[in-house]
Protein backbone atom coordinates (compact mmCIF):
# COMPACT_ATOMS: atom_id res chain seq x y z
CA UNK A 1 0.00 0.00 0.00
CA UNK A 2 1.40 3.50 -1.36
CA UNK A 3 1.81 5.88 1.66
CA UNK A 4 -0.93 8.27 0.02
CA UNK A 5 -3.34 5.26 0.63
CA UNK A 6 -2.25 4.46 3.83
CA UNK A 7 -2.95 8.39 5.02
CA UNK A 8 -6.12 8.21 3.30
CA UNK A 9 -7.23 5.50 5.43
CA UNK A 10 -6.08 7.17 8.58
CA UNK A 11 -7.93 10.13 7.56
CA UNK A 12 -11.42 7.92 6.83
CA UNK A 13 -10.87 6.06 10.02
CA UNK A 14 -10.42 9.20 12.04
CA UNK A 15 -13.71 10.58 10.13
CA UNK A 16 -15.80 7.20 10.89
CA UNK A 17 -14.63 7.11 14.43
CA UNK A 18 -15.62 10.62 15.34
CA UNK A 19 -19.23 9.71 13.64
CA UNK A 20 -19.17 6.72 15.59
CA UNK A 21 -18.60 9.01 19.09
CA UNK A 22 -21.75 11.30 17.67
CA UNK A 23 -24.26 8.18 17.95
CA UNK A 24 -25.24 8.80 21.54
CA UNK A 25 -26.26 12.40 20.51
CA UNK A 26 -29.08 11.14 18.48
CA UNK A 27 -29.97 7.85 19.94
CA UNK A 28 -32.94 7.15 22.19
CA UNK A 29 -32.32 4.15 24.57
CA UNK A 30 -33.23 1.26 22.37
CA UNK A 31 -30.75 2.20 19.62
CA UNK A 32 -28.56 3.56 22.24
CA UNK A 33 -28.22 -0.47 23.70
CA UNK A 34 -28.39 -1.50 20.05
CA UNK A 35 -25.06 0.49 19.35
CA UNK A 36 -23.49 -0.48 22.93
CA UNK A 37 -24.22 -4.07 21.72
CA UNK A 38 -22.52 -3.33 18.07
CA UNK A 39 -19.51 -2.08 19.96
CA UNK A 40 -18.91 -4.62 22.13
CA UNK A 41 -18.75 -7.20 19.55
CA UNK A 42 -17.00 -4.46 17.38
CA UNK A 43 -13.89 -4.52 19.56
CA UNK A 44 -14.60 -8.36 20.05
CA UNK A 45 -14.84 -9.35 16.86
CA UNK A 46 -11.57 -7.32 15.28
CA UNK A 47 -9.34 -8.07 18.45
CA UNK A 48 -10.25 -11.69 18.04
CA UNK A 49 -9.42 -11.26 13.93
CA UNK A 50 -5.97 -10.23 14.28
CA UNK A 51 -4.62 -13.34 15.46
CA UNK A 52 -7.29 -15.43 14.40
CA UNK A 53 -8.15 -13.51 10.31
CA UNK A 54 -3.96 -14.54 9.33
CA UNK A 55 -3.45 -17.11 10.94
CA UNK A 56 -6.01 -19.38 10.42
CA UNK A 57 -6.41 -20.63 14.24
CA UNK A 58 -10.15 -20.45 15.21
CA UNK A 59 -10.27 -19.81 18.47
CA UNK A 60 -13.42 -19.86 21.22
CA UNK A 61 -11.75 -19.25 24.05
CA UNK A 62 -13.00 -15.63 23.47
CA UNK A 63 -15.62 -16.17 26.32
CA UNK A 64 -13.07 -16.94 29.01
CA UNK A 65 -11.56 -13.69 28.59
CA UNK A 66 -14.29 -11.77 28.46
CA UNK A 67 -16.05 -13.73 31.25
CA UNK A 68 -13.03 -13.01 33.48
CA UNK A 69 -13.25 -9.62 32.67
CA UNK A 70 -16.76 -9.08 33.76
CA UNK A 71 -16.25 -12.03 36.96
CA UNK A 72 -13.25 -9.72 38.30
CA UNK A 73 -15.12 -6.42 38.33
CA UNK A 74 -18.10 -8.11 39.61
CA UNK A 75 -16.64 -10.02 42.31
CA UNK A 76 -14.22 -7.52 42.58
CA UNK A 77 -16.92 -4.75 43.79
CA UNK A 78 -19.38 -7.37 45.42
CA UNK A 79 -17.28 -9.46 47.59
CA UNK A 80 -13.87 -6.54 48.08
CA UNK A 81 -15.26 -3.57 48.18
CA UNK A 82 -13.07 -2.50 45.02
CA UNK A 83 -13.40 0.57 42.99
CA UNK A 84 -14.59 -0.57 39.25
CA UNK A 85 -11.67 1.47 37.77
CA UNK A 86 -9.05 -0.52 39.99
CA UNK A 87 -11.21 -3.93 38.17
CA UNK A 88 -11.03 -2.31 35.00
CA UNK A 89 -7.16 -2.10 35.24
CA UNK A 90 -6.32 -5.37 36.76
CA UNK A 91 -8.50 -7.21 34.33
CA UNK A 92 -7.29 -7.05 31.48
CA UNK A 93 -3.81 -7.99 32.70
CA UNK A 94 -5.53 -11.19 34.23
CA UNK A 95 -7.44 -11.78 30.77
CA UNK A 96 -3.53 -11.05 28.82
CA UNK A 97 -1.49 -13.86 31.56
CA UNK A 98 -4.43 -15.98 31.08
CA UNK A 99 -4.08 -15.84 26.81
CA UNK A 100 -0.79 -16.46 27.07
CA UNK A 101 -0.89 -19.25 29.35
CA UNK A 102 -2.94 -20.86 26.96
CA UNK A 103 -1.19 -19.92 23.68
CA UNK A 104 1.75 -21.32 25.46
CA UNK A 105 -0.30 -24.57 25.82
CA UNK A 106 -1.78 -24.93 22.94
CA UNK A 107 1.48 -24.31 20.22
CA UNK A 108 1.55 -27.72 19.26
CA UNK A 109 -1.68 -27.53 18.59
CA UNK A 110 -3.78 -26.84 14.93
CA UNK A 111 -6.44 -27.01 13.33
CA UNK A 112 -9.64 -28.73 14.90
CA UNK A 113 -7.53 -30.00 17.89
CA UNK A 114 -7.07 -25.88 18.54
CA UNK A 115 -10.56 -25.11 17.97
CA UNK A 116 -11.67 -28.38 20.44
CA UNK A 117 -8.87 -26.98 22.99
CA UNK A 118 -9.70 -23.69 23.12
CA UNK A 119 -13.78 -24.37 23.59
CA UNK A 120 -12.74 -26.98 26.03
CA UNK A 121 -10.42 -24.70 27.98
CA UNK A 122 -12.94 -21.99 28.18
CA UNK A 123 -16.02 -24.22 29.33
CA UNK A 124 -13.52 -25.33 32.21
CA UNK A 125 -13.01 -21.86 33.12
CA UNK A 126 -16.41 -21.19 33.24
CA UNK A 127 -16.91 -24.16 35.86
CA UNK A 128 -14.35 -23.59 37.67
CA UNK A 129 -15.57 -20.25 38.31
CA UNK A 130 -19.27 -21.41 39.22
CA UNK A 131 -18.10 -23.75 41.64
CA UNK A 132 -15.73 -21.35 43.46
CA UNK A 133 -18.37 -19.03 43.29
CA UNK A 134 -21.00 -21.45 44.69
CA UNK A 135 -18.61 -23.31 47.36
CA UNK A 136 -16.33 -20.39 48.52
CA UNK A 137 -16.87 -16.72 47.99
CA UNK A 138 -20.99 -17.34 48.73
CA UNK A 139 -23.83 -17.60 46.84
CA UNK A 140 -25.05 -14.08 46.84
CA UNK A 141 -25.02 -12.58 43.52
CA UNK A 142 -22.11 -9.85 42.23
CA UNK A 143 -23.83 -6.28 41.84
CA UNK A 144 -21.83 -4.05 39.46
CA UNK A 145 -23.44 -0.77 40.19
CA UNK A 146 -21.94 2.14 38.86
CA UNK A 147 -22.82 5.65 38.05
CA UNK A 148 -22.36 4.71 34.15
CA UNK A 149 -24.94 4.82 31.45
CA UNK A 150 -25.06 3.35 28.10
CA UNK A 151 -23.61 5.91 26.27
CA UNK A 152 -20.53 6.43 28.86
CA UNK A 153 -20.02 2.75 28.41
CA UNK A 154 -20.44 3.01 24.44
CA UNK A 155 -18.05 6.10 24.17
CA UNK A 156 -15.10 3.58 26.25
CA UNK A 157 -15.63 1.41 23.97
CA UNK A 158 -15.37 3.26 21.02
CA UNK A 159 -12.36 4.26 22.17
CA UNK A 160 -10.74 0.76 22.58
CA UNK A 161 -12.11 0.12 18.71
CA UNK A 162 -9.91 3.01 17.67
CA UNK A 163 -7.26 1.53 19.96
CA UNK A 164 -7.61 -2.12 18.54
CA UNK A 165 -7.77 -0.46 15.21
CA UNK A 166 -4.40 1.46 15.42
CA UNK A 167 -2.83 -1.72 17.09
CA UNK A 168 -3.94 -3.73 14.00
CA UNK A 169 -3.25 -0.80 11.62
CA UNK A 170 0.63 -1.29 12.95
CA UNK A 171 0.81 -4.84 12.74
CA UNK A 172 -0.38 -5.32 9.77
CA UNK A 173 2.68 -3.10 8.54
CA UNK A 174 4.75 -4.46 10.81
CA UNK A 175 7.82 -7.55 10.20
CA UNK A 176 5.07 -9.27 13.21
CA UNK A 177 1.64 -8.73 10.72
CA UNK A 178 3.71 -10.58 7.43
CA UNK A 179 4.90 -13.40 9.89
CA UNK A 180 1.05 -13.94 10.87
CA UNK A 181 0.60 -14.56 7.35
CA UNK A 182 3.15 -16.45 6.32
CA UNK A 183 2.47 -18.89 9.60
CA UNK A 184 -1.50 -19.00 8.16
CA UNK A 185 -0.57 -20.03 4.89
CA UNK A 186 2.72 -22.42 5.97
CA UNK A 187 3.80 -22.39 8.92
CA UNK A 188 6.73 -25.45 8.14
CA UNK A 189 7.62 -22.49 5.43
CA UNK A 190 7.08 -20.18 8.52
CA UNK A 191 10.01 -22.21 10.57
CA UNK A 192 12.18 -22.61 7.48
CA UNK A 193 12.32 -18.41 6.54
CA UNK A 194 13.59 -17.92 10.69
CA UNK A 195 10.45 -16.78 12.15
CA UNK A 196 9.56 -17.80 15.55
CA UNK A 197 6.17 -19.10 14.95
CA UNK A 198 5.95 -19.52 18.80
CA UNK A 199 6.52 -15.67 19.70
CA UNK A 200 4.39 -14.30 17.34
CA UNK A 201 1.76 -16.43 17.83
CA UNK A 202 1.46 -16.01 21.42
CA UNK A 203 1.97 -11.91 21.11
CA UNK A 204 -1.03 -11.76 19.12
CA UNK A 205 -3.32 -14.39 21.19
CA UNK A 206 -1.86 -12.63 24.25
CA UNK A 207 -2.91 -9.12 23.08
CA UNK A 208 -6.59 -10.37 21.98
CA UNK A 209 -7.31 -11.98 25.27
CA UNK A 210 -6.34 -8.26 26.88
CA UNK A 211 -8.66 -6.39 25.07
CA UNK A 212 -11.56 -9.38 25.91
CA UNK A 213 -11.06 -9.27 29.21
CA UNK A 214 -10.98 -5.18 29.06
CA UNK A 215 -14.59 -5.42 26.96
CA UNK A 216 -15.68 -7.83 29.82
CA UNK A 217 -14.73 -5.64 32.10
CA UNK A 218 -16.12 -2.27 30.72
CA UNK A 219 -19.59 -3.89 29.89
CA UNK A 220 -20.17 -5.41 32.97
CA UNK A 221 -21.90 -2.17 35.00
CA UNK A 222 -24.22 -2.61 32.01
CA UNK A 223 -25.63 -6.20 33.23
CA UNK A 224 -25.93 -4.62 36.43
CA UNK A 225 -25.92 -8.76 38.25
CA UNK A 226 -22.93 -10.43 37.12
CA UNK A 227 -23.31 -14.23 37.30
CA UNK A 228 -20.55 -16.67 35.57
CA UNK A 229 -22.38 -18.75 33.71
CA UNK A 230 -23.77 -15.34 31.65
CA UNK A 231 -20.69 -13.68 31.19
CA UNK A 232 -18.68 -17.23 30.52
CA UNK A 233 -21.62 -18.00 27.72
CA UNK A 234 -19.70 -19.99 25.32
CA UNK A 235 -22.62 -18.21 22.97
CA UNK A 236 -19.83 -15.43 23.05
CA UNK A 237 -17.28 -17.17 21.53
CA UNK A 238 -19.10 -18.49 18.59
CA UNK A 239 -21.12 -14.97 17.99
CA UNK A 240 -17.84 -13.50 17.94
CA UNK A 241 -16.09 -16.05 15.32
CA UNK A 242 -19.32 -15.93 13.06
CA UNK A 243 -19.43 -12.16 12.72
CA UNK A 244 -16.09 -11.68 12.25
CA UNK A 245 -16.19 -14.12 9.16
CA UNK A 246 -19.26 -12.86 7.69
CA UNK A 247 -17.49 -9.51 7.23
CA UNK A 248 -14.55 -11.19 6.61
CA UNK A 249 -11.19 -11.45 8.24
CA UNK A 250 -8.45 -10.51 5.51
CA UNK A 251 -8.99 -6.78 5.90
CA UNK A 252 -8.73 -4.78 9.64
CA UNK A 253 -12.25 -3.32 9.27
CA UNK A 254 -13.76 -6.59 7.48
CA UNK A 255 -15.26 -8.08 10.81
CA UNK A 256 -17.17 -4.95 11.81
CA UNK A 257 -19.26 -5.07 8.64
CA UNK A 258 -19.81 -8.61 9.60
CA UNK A 259 -20.83 -7.29 13.46
CA UNK A 260 -23.06 -4.49 12.47
CA UNK A 261 -25.89 -6.34 9.96
CA UNK A 262 -25.33 -9.50 12.47
CA UNK A 263 -26.70 -7.48 15.66
CA UNK A 264 -29.31 -6.04 13.95
CA UNK A 265 -30.49 -9.35 13.29
CA UNK A 266 -29.87 -11.25 16.29
CA UNK A 267 -31.69 -7.98 17.66
CA UNK A 268 -34.80 -8.63 15.75
CA UNK A 269 -34.57 -12.42 16.09
CA UNK A 270 -34.62 -12.06 19.87
CA UNK A 271 -37.48 -9.67 19.95
CA UNK A 272 -40.08 -11.64 17.82
CA UNK A 273 -38.78 -14.98 17.73
CA UNK A 274 -36.71 -15.59 20.44
CA UNK A 275 -37.07 -18.80 20.40
CA UNK A 276 -35.18 -19.32 17.90
CA UNK A 277 -32.08 -17.38 17.73
CA UNK A 278 -29.94 -21.04 18.46
CA UNK A 279 -31.13 -21.36 15.31
CA UNK A 280 -30.59 -18.70 13.46
CA UNK A 281 -27.11 -18.59 14.69
CA UNK A 282 -26.74 -22.06 13.19
CA UNK A 283 -27.93 -21.26 9.52
CA UNK A 284 -25.73 -18.12 9.65
CA UNK A 285 -23.03 -19.71 10.36
CA UNK A 286 -23.96 -22.50 7.59
CA UNK A 287 -24.37 -19.54 5.22
CA UNK A 288 -21.26 -18.38 5.83
CA UNK A 289 -18.98 -21.11 5.61
CA UNK A 290 -20.92 -22.56 2.04
CA UNK A 291 -21.23 -19.47 0.55
CA UNK A 292 -19.11 -16.72 1.93
CA UNK A 293 -15.68 -18.59 3.10
CA UNK A 294 -14.02 -14.97 2.81
CA UNK A 295 -16.72 -12.85 4.05
CA UNK A 296 -18.42 -10.17 2.59
CA UNK A 297 -15.39 -8.03 2.73
CA UNK A 298 -13.47 -10.82 0.98
CA UNK A 299 -16.70 -11.82 -1.67
CA UNK A 300 -16.45 -7.89 -2.56
CA UNK A 301 -13.00 -7.93 -3.47
CA UNK A 302 -12.87 -11.05 -5.62
CA UNK A 303 -16.15 -9.44 -7.30
CA UNK A 304 -14.54 -6.09 -7.81
CA UNK A 305 -10.95 -8.18 -9.54
CA UNK A 306 -13.25 -9.86 -11.55
CA UNK A 307 -14.86 -7.10 -12.73
CA UNK A 308 -11.40 -5.61 -12.85
CA UNK A 309 -9.64 -8.20 -15.09
CA UNK A 310 -12.82 -8.65 -17.67
CA UNK A 311 -12.80 -4.87 -18.57
CA UNK A 312 -9.31 -5.04 -18.66
CA UNK B 1 42.75 -25.62 2.45
CA UNK B 2 39.30 -24.65 1.50
CA UNK B 3 36.95 -23.84 4.74
CA UNK B 4 34.32 -26.11 5.88
CA UNK B 5 30.90 -25.15 5.60
CA UNK B 6 29.19 -27.94 6.75
CA UNK B 7 30.26 -30.81 8.81
CA UNK B 8 27.85 -33.53 9.92
CA UNK B 9 29.25 -36.12 12.58
CA UNK B 10 27.97 -39.84 13.15
CA UNK B 11 24.20 -38.56 12.18
CA UNK B 12 21.93 -40.35 13.44
CA UNK B 13 18.08 -40.61 12.80
CA UNK B 14 15.66 -43.02 14.67
CA UNK B 15 11.55 -42.71 14.36
CA UNK B 16 11.15 -45.60 16.55
CA UNK B 17 12.46 -49.03 15.65
CA UNK B 18 13.36 -47.63 12.31
CA UNK B 19 16.81 -46.01 11.43
CA UNK B 20 16.34 -43.82 8.75
CA UNK B 21 19.94 -41.79 8.74
CA UNK B 22 22.77 -44.24 10.05
CA UNK B 23 25.85 -43.09 11.70
CA UNK B 24 25.93 -40.61 8.47
CA UNK B 25 29.27 -38.15 8.52
CA UNK B 26 30.28 -35.66 5.80
CA UNK B 27 31.75 -32.27 5.17
CA UNK B 28 30.37 -29.90 2.74
CA UNK B 29 33.23 -27.02 1.33
CA UNK B 30 33.00 -23.41 0.45
CA UNK B 31 31.88 -23.21 -2.89
CA UNK B 32 30.70 -26.83 -3.41
CA UNK B 33 27.91 -28.53 -4.76
CA UNK B 34 27.57 -31.49 -3.31
CA UNK B 35 24.93 -33.91 -4.12
CA UNK B 36 23.00 -36.79 -2.25
CA UNK B 37 21.42 -39.27 -4.35
CA UNK B 38 20.52 -42.73 -3.53
CA UNK B 39 16.78 -45.22 -3.57
CA UNK B 40 13.84 -44.11 -3.10
CA UNK B 41 13.29 -44.08 1.08
CA UNK B 42 17.68 -44.13 1.59
CA UNK B 43 16.95 -41.02 3.91
CA UNK B 44 17.75 -38.29 1.16
CA UNK B 45 15.34 -35.99 2.52
CA UNK B 46 15.30 -37.25 5.79
CA UNK B 47 19.40 -35.94 6.34
CA UNK B 48 18.10 -32.71 4.61
CA UNK B 49 15.17 -32.20 7.76
CA UNK B 50 18.22 -32.68 10.09
CA UNK B 51 20.47 -29.94 8.45
CA UNK B 52 17.55 -27.47 8.39
CA UNK B 53 16.34 -28.45 12.02
CA UNK B 54 13.01 -29.66 10.59
CA UNK B 55 13.62 -32.78 12.34
CA UNK B 56 16.59 -33.34 15.35
CA UNK B 57 19.11 -35.79 15.56
CA UNK B 58 19.26 -39.12 17.54
CA UNK B 59 22.74 -38.81 17.97
CA UNK B 60 25.71 -37.53 16.28
CA UNK B 61 26.74 -33.68 15.74
CA UNK B 62 26.02 -31.00 12.75
CA UNK B 63 28.10 -28.00 12.88
CA UNK B 64 27.71 -24.69 10.04
CA UNK B 65 31.04 -22.85 10.13
CA UNK B 66 32.56 -24.44 13.10
CA UNK B 67 28.90 -23.93 15.22
CA UNK B 68 27.09 -26.44 16.93
CA UNK B 69 23.38 -26.27 15.36
CA UNK B 70 22.27 -29.31 15.63
CA UNK B 71 20.25 -28.51 18.89
CA UNK B 72 18.93 -25.32 16.88
CA UNK B 73 15.14 -24.68 16.06
CA UNK B 74 14.46 -24.41 12.52
CA UNK B 75 14.27 -20.66 12.23
CA UNK B 76 17.40 -20.55 14.61
CA UNK B 77 19.46 -22.51 11.72
CA UNK B 78 17.50 -20.41 9.17
CA UNK B 79 18.61 -16.96 10.38
CA UNK B 80 22.52 -18.63 10.80
CA UNK B 81 22.38 -18.74 7.34
CA UNK B 82 21.27 -22.35 6.37
CA UNK B 83 17.82 -22.24 3.72
CA UNK B 84 15.65 -24.48 1.68
CA UNK B 85 13.36 -25.77 -1.04
CA UNK B 86 11.34 -28.41 -0.57
CA UNK B 87 10.68 -31.81 -1.87
CA UNK B 88 6.86 -30.79 -2.65
CA UNK B 89 6.80 -27.58 -3.50
CA UNK B 90 5.58 -24.76 -1.20
CA UNK B 91 4.20 -21.76 -1.83
CA UNK B 92 2.79 -19.34 -0.29
CA UNK B 93 -0.68 -18.71 -1.60
CA UNK B 94 -2.15 -15.59 -0.06
CA UNK B 95 0.75 -14.14 -0.40
CA UNK B 96 1.52 -12.12 -4.04
CA UNK B 97 4.75 -13.51 -5.87
CA UNK B 98 6.83 -9.97 -4.41
CA UNK B 99 5.63 -11.11 -1.12
CA UNK B 100 5.96 -14.85 -1.17
CA UNK B 101 10.10 -13.72 -2.00
CA UNK B 102 10.39 -11.16 0.84
CA UNK B 103 9.33 -13.92 3.04
CA UNK B 104 12.91 -15.01 3.04
CA UNK B 105 14.51 -11.84 3.76
CA UNK B 106 12.63 -10.36 6.47
CA UNK B 107 13.01 -12.90 9.70
CA UNK B 108 16.00 -14.92 8.89
CA UNK B 109 19.59 -14.44 7.89
CA UNK B 110 19.53 -11.09 6.34
CA UNK B 111 16.74 -8.77 7.77
CA UNK B 112 15.33 -6.84 4.92
CA UNK B 113 12.28 -4.27 5.28
CA UNK B 114 10.36 -2.16 3.85
CA UNK B 115 11.07 -0.74 0.42
CA UNK B 116 14.76 -2.17 -0.23
CA UNK B 117 12.99 -5.67 0.98
CA UNK B 118 10.84 -4.64 -1.93
CA UNK B 119 13.12 -3.67 -4.19
CA UNK B 120 15.95 -6.75 -3.45
CA UNK B 121 12.73 -9.62 -3.58
CA UNK B 122 12.41 -7.62 -7.34
CA UNK B 123 15.91 -8.41 -8.28
CA UNK B 124 15.50 -12.20 -7.39
CA UNK B 125 12.29 -12.78 -9.10
CA UNK B 126 14.42 -11.45 -12.40
CA UNK B 127 17.14 -13.93 -11.27
CA UNK B 128 15.15 -16.80 -11.21
CA UNK B 129 12.94 -15.93 -14.83
CA UNK B 130 9.77 -14.61 -13.25
CA UNK B 131 9.80 -11.82 -14.57
CA UNK B 132 6.76 -10.11 -15.97
CA UNK B 133 4.82 -12.95 -13.69
CA UNK B 134 5.06 -10.21 -10.26
CA UNK B 135 1.14 -9.86 -10.88
CA UNK B 136 -0.10 -13.53 -11.43
CA UNK B 137 -1.79 -15.32 -8.28
CA UNK B 138 0.93 -17.67 -6.89
CA UNK B 139 -1.74 -20.55 -6.97
CA UNK B 140 -1.91 -20.25 -10.98
CA UNK B 141 2.13 -20.33 -11.23
CA UNK B 142 2.85 -23.64 -13.30
CA UNK B 143 5.20 -26.34 -11.35
CA UNK B 144 7.99 -24.64 -12.76
CA UNK B 145 7.82 -21.34 -12.02
CA UNK B 146 6.27 -22.52 -8.45
CA UNK B 147 9.94 -23.97 -8.08
CA UNK B 148 11.57 -20.92 -9.56
CA UNK B 149 9.75 -19.36 -6.85
CA UNK B 150 10.67 -21.27 -3.72
CA UNK B 151 14.45 -20.87 -5.03
CA UNK B 152 13.81 -17.24 -5.13
CA UNK B 153 12.34 -17.08 -1.44
CA UNK B 154 15.40 -19.57 -0.30
CA UNK B 155 18.51 -17.14 -1.94
CA UNK B 156 16.67 -14.37 -0.46
CA UNK B 157 18.05 -14.73 2.70
CA UNK B 158 21.23 -14.93 1.14
CA UNK B 159 22.08 -18.34 2.67
CA UNK B 160 25.53 -19.55 3.99
CA UNK B 161 24.15 -23.18 2.43
CA UNK B 162 21.34 -23.74 0.13
CA UNK B 163 19.54 -27.48 0.70
CA UNK B 164 17.62 -28.17 -2.87
CA UNK B 165 15.61 -31.30 -2.22
CA UNK B 166 14.41 -32.58 -5.88
CA UNK B 167 14.69 -29.14 -6.58
CA UNK B 168 14.57 -30.56 -10.03
CA UNK B 169 12.10 -33.37 -9.91
CA UNK B 170 8.65 -33.63 -12.29
CA UNK B 171 9.98 -30.89 -14.96
CA UNK B 172 9.56 -32.05 -18.72
CA UNK B 173 13.02 -32.14 -20.73
CA UNK B 174 13.26 -28.22 -21.49
CA UNK B 175 12.66 -27.21 -17.99
CA UNK B 176 15.08 -29.51 -16.90
CA UNK B 177 17.40 -27.45 -18.78
CA UNK B 178 16.56 -24.52 -17.86
CA UNK B 179 16.42 -25.73 -14.24
CA UNK B 180 20.07 -27.24 -14.50
CA UNK B 181 21.31 -23.50 -15.99
CA UNK B 182 19.70 -22.12 -13.19
CA UNK B 183 21.34 -23.81 -10.63
CA UNK B 184 24.60 -24.06 -12.31
CA UNK B 185 24.29 -19.89 -12.71
CA UNK B 186 24.55 -20.35 -8.70
CA UNK B 187 27.07 -22.15 -8.18
CA UNK B 188 29.08 -19.55 -10.55
CA UNK B 189 28.48 -17.03 -8.31
CA UNK B 190 30.12 -19.53 -5.32
CA UNK B 191 27.01 -20.20 -3.61
CA UNK B 192 27.20 -23.73 -1.46
CA UNK B 193 24.43 -25.96 -2.13
CA UNK B 194 23.83 -29.68 -1.14
CA UNK B 195 21.34 -31.00 -3.82
CA UNK B 196 19.50 -34.21 -3.55
CA UNK B 197 18.90 -35.51 -6.56
CA UNK B 198 17.53 -38.48 -9.25
CA UNK B 199 18.03 -36.60 -11.98
CA UNK B 200 21.50 -38.21 -12.90
CA UNK B 201 22.22 -35.69 -16.14
CA UNK B 202 21.98 -33.08 -12.95
CA UNK B 203 24.26 -34.59 -10.79
CA UNK B 204 26.65 -35.17 -13.12
CA UNK B 205 26.84 -31.41 -14.75
CA UNK B 206 26.24 -29.86 -10.93
CA UNK B 207 28.05 -31.71 -8.25
CA UNK B 208 31.56 -31.33 -7.23
CA UNK B 209 31.10 -34.38 -4.97
CA UNK B 210 28.17 -36.72 -3.84
CA UNK B 211 27.42 -39.06 -1.56
CA UNK B 212 25.43 -42.26 -1.93
CA UNK B 213 22.69 -43.15 0.33
CA UNK B 214 21.54 -46.60 1.00
CA UNK B 215 19.38 -47.63 4.07
CA UNK B 216 20.10 -44.62 5.60
CA UNK B 217 23.99 -45.38 5.44
CA UNK B 218 26.52 -43.70 3.12
CA UNK B 219 27.91 -46.38 1.06
CA UNK B 220 30.23 -43.86 -1.09
CA UNK B 221 31.70 -40.78 -1.99
CA UNK B 222 33.39 -38.86 -4.35
CA UNK B 223 33.00 -37.24 -7.85
CA UNK B 224 29.82 -37.87 -9.56
CA UNK B 225 31.95 -40.11 -12.35
CA UNK B 226 33.32 -42.10 -9.90
CA UNK B 227 30.56 -42.83 -7.50
CA UNK B 228 28.36 -43.70 -10.46
CA UNK B 229 30.67 -46.30 -11.57
CA UNK B 230 31.03 -47.93 -7.65
CA UNK B 231 29.94 -51.48 -7.96
CA UNK B 232 27.77 -51.11 -4.65
CA UNK B 233 26.34 -48.14 -5.92
CA UNK B 234 25.23 -49.73 -9.37
CA UNK B 235 24.24 -52.93 -6.98
CA UNK B 236 21.68 -50.60 -4.94
CA UNK B 237 20.45 -49.12 -8.15
CA UNK B 238 19.99 -51.78 -9.83
CA UNK B 239 20.00 -54.79 -7.98
CA UNK B 240 22.70 -58.07 -8.11
CA UNK B 241 24.27 -59.39 -11.09
CA UNK B 242 22.95 -62.63 -11.87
Amino acid sequence: MSHENEFKSLVWGAVLLVLAACVPLVANGYWMSIALTIAMFTVLATSWSLFSGPTHYISLATAAFFGVGGYLVGTGMSDYNMDFWTMVAIAPVVGAVLAFLIGIATLRLSGVYFVIFTLGLAEMIRTLVSWIQNNFTGSRGLYVLTDLTEADIYIYLVILAAVVYLVGWWVNRSRLGFALRIIGNDETVARHVGINTATSKVILFTFSGFVAALVGALIAPRYTYIEPNGVFSPEISFIVVIMALLGGTGRLWGPIVGVIPFALLQEYINANYSNYSTLVMGIAFLVIVYFLPKGVVGRIEQLLARRGRSTW
Amino acid sequence: MVATVLSVANATKRFGGLVAVNNLSFEVHQNEVMGIIGPNGSGKTTMMNLISGALSVSEGSIGLNGRFISTLTASQINQRGIARTFQLVRVLPGLSVVENCMAGMVFGHRRLWGDQARYEAGKLIERVGLSGKEAVPVGSLTYIDQKRLELARALASSPKLLLLDEWLAGLNPTELQEGIDLIRSLREEGITIILVEHVMDAIRSLCDRCIVMAAGSKIAEGSPGEVLADPEVVKVYIGEDV
